[in-house]
């Protein structure tokens, strides 16, 4: 895990309300360098959770303008999972080039990563990192950072909905697994010890961490063993 | 070819989407004798057709269903998860690295011509593609036991994390490798693997409405 993401889950994870959550969310454009960010989260209980970084004129000429309708981050995000570039989208479309050219005009970058995302309980969100960019300078930088965009959109999605949605912890609950590997770290084991006390390869092990880790919201490995102890979820 | 399509696209794919479900019952019902539901049309869909999956599908020179692939992310709901929780001790792997995969199929033709080894590999080759390219690092998947060693032949084995019944969960990792040796058995560029995504962009995007079922709706 890179450094750049081990900061941003820490703060995420220290946040103890929606707002503080929010600050968290929106501080992600410092460790991953980007101009601005945009969440969005559409909550199992019915309710909407949003924050941006973009310029109140921007906000408000988009809403005047009726801009969702015709923005094809926004008709092409919806309801999916698969991340994706904007550079991806169909901007041919007139209306389509007239939310660019005036998204730029109010400070937007040029170019942007949207990550949709599903909860289990089929509730929806979606996380956009933006800059202005070359194609080629945007391209070297999403091939570095799509994995830790992928996980910060997640862990910020979870984050919100462990704080407004209490019945979330139940699909959180570890695998015999997941808690075996945790206690094998727990104790002071390596990962290659790990891996051959439960008999599966180290990769399959980074999974199950991985898995582990997603559920407990942990920022690093201690932070999951240490989430997991005090939860009772593993007795080394 | 490679296509890659959300369930809400597959209406603007429409003979493509009635011969992979159909292909499909010819797989699971007919020749694995599976208890799926197929309907009046011959169609094999299930609940999880209708959450806006993603389709990996092949298509042979004539643009027909060869084989397919089904993908959800592990973050949401999941056959894992709701149908096969006890093959991963109660509580499946969750993350937002790994998609869960299921009803790998192969076309009649695919499964009894020459080909269907590199039918099957295209696919593969497919669903790693996407994956990488998405930045996820593994894939989960349901299949019955014996298939392990169709992976193994194919030259992607998963790892086996549970079994019951006869079915078998596993994973498999994502890595460069396993793709460049996909394209040389099959003799594809690289680059060309690639591009089969490129191609499929205005797909990748699902319908603004989610639709309950596809194309028959």
């Amino acid at each position: 895990m890179s450094a750049r993401l081990e900061q941003f889950l820490g703060r995420l994870s220290d946040a103890a309300t929606v707002d503080d959550a929010k600050a968290a969310v929106l501080s992600a454009v410092s460790d991953f360098g980007v101009e601005h960010l945009v969440f969005h989260a559409a909550l199992p209980n019915g309710e909407q959770v949003s924050a941006f970084t973009y310029r109140p004129d921007w906000v408000e000429t988009y809403v005047e303008q009726d801009f969702f309708r015709v923005d094809p981050v926004v008709l092409g995000c919806y309801g999916g999972f698969a991340p994706l570039d904007w550079k991806r989208l169909d901007w041919s479309k007139k209306a389509a080039r007239v939310v660019m050219a005036e998204s730029v005009a109010h400070g937007v970058g040029t170019q942007g990563y949207t990550v949709p995302m599903r909860g289990p309980g089929g509730q929806h969100a979606v996380l956009t990192m933006n800059a202005t960019m070359s194609d080629d300078a945007w391209a070297r930088f999403t091939g570095e950072v799509k994995n830790d965009m992928l996980l910060a959109a997640h862990y910020a999605n979870e984050k919100i909905i462990a704080l407004t949605t209490p019945a979330h912890a139940a699909s959180q609950a570890l695998s015999p697994r997941e808690s075996d590997a945790l206690t094998y770290l727990a104790k002071g084991q390596s990962r290659g010890q790990a891996a051959e006390q439960l008999k599966i390869s180290e990769h399959t092990l980074r999974a199950y961490i991985e898995s582990a880790r997603f559920k407990l919201g942990a920022a690093n490995v201690t932070h999951a063993v240490a989430s997991a102890l005090s939860r009772g979820l593993i007795c080394p | 070819m490679i296509r890659y399509i959300y369930a809400s696209q597959l209406d603007a794919h429409a003979e493509l989407a009635a011969e992979m479900f159909r292909d499909r019952a010819a797989q699971f019902r007919d020749r694995m004798g599976w208890d799926v539901t197929v309907d009046d049309l011959g169609w094999e869909t299930d609940q999880y057709d209708a959450i806006d999956p993603l389709y990996v599908i092949a298509e042979d020179e004539d643009g027909h269903h060869a084989g397919s692939v089904r993908f959800l992310p592990t973050t949401g709901r999941t056959m894992l998860g709701e149908i096969f929780p006890h093959l991963m001790g109660g509580a499946p792997i969750r993350s937002p690295l790994i998609w869960e995969c299921t009803r790998f199929c192969l076309s009649p033709k695919a499964a009894y011509g020459k080909d269907g080894a590199g039918v099957a590999q295209k696919l593969l080759l497919g669903g790693l593609q996407l994956g990488l390219e998405m930045g996820c690092t593994h894939s989960l998947g349901v299949f019955d036991r014996p298939m392990v060693r169709v992976y193994r032949r194919l030259g992607w084995s998963p790892e086996v994390l549970g079994s019951q019944d006869g079915i078998s969960a596993g994973i498999w990792e994502l890595s460069e490798g396993v793709a460049d040796h996909f394209c040389g058995a099959l003799g594809i560029d690289r680059a060309e693997a690639k591009g089969w995504l490129d191609a499929s962009l205005s797909t990748l995007t699902p319908a603004a409405t989610p639709v309950a079922l596809p194309v028959r709706a």
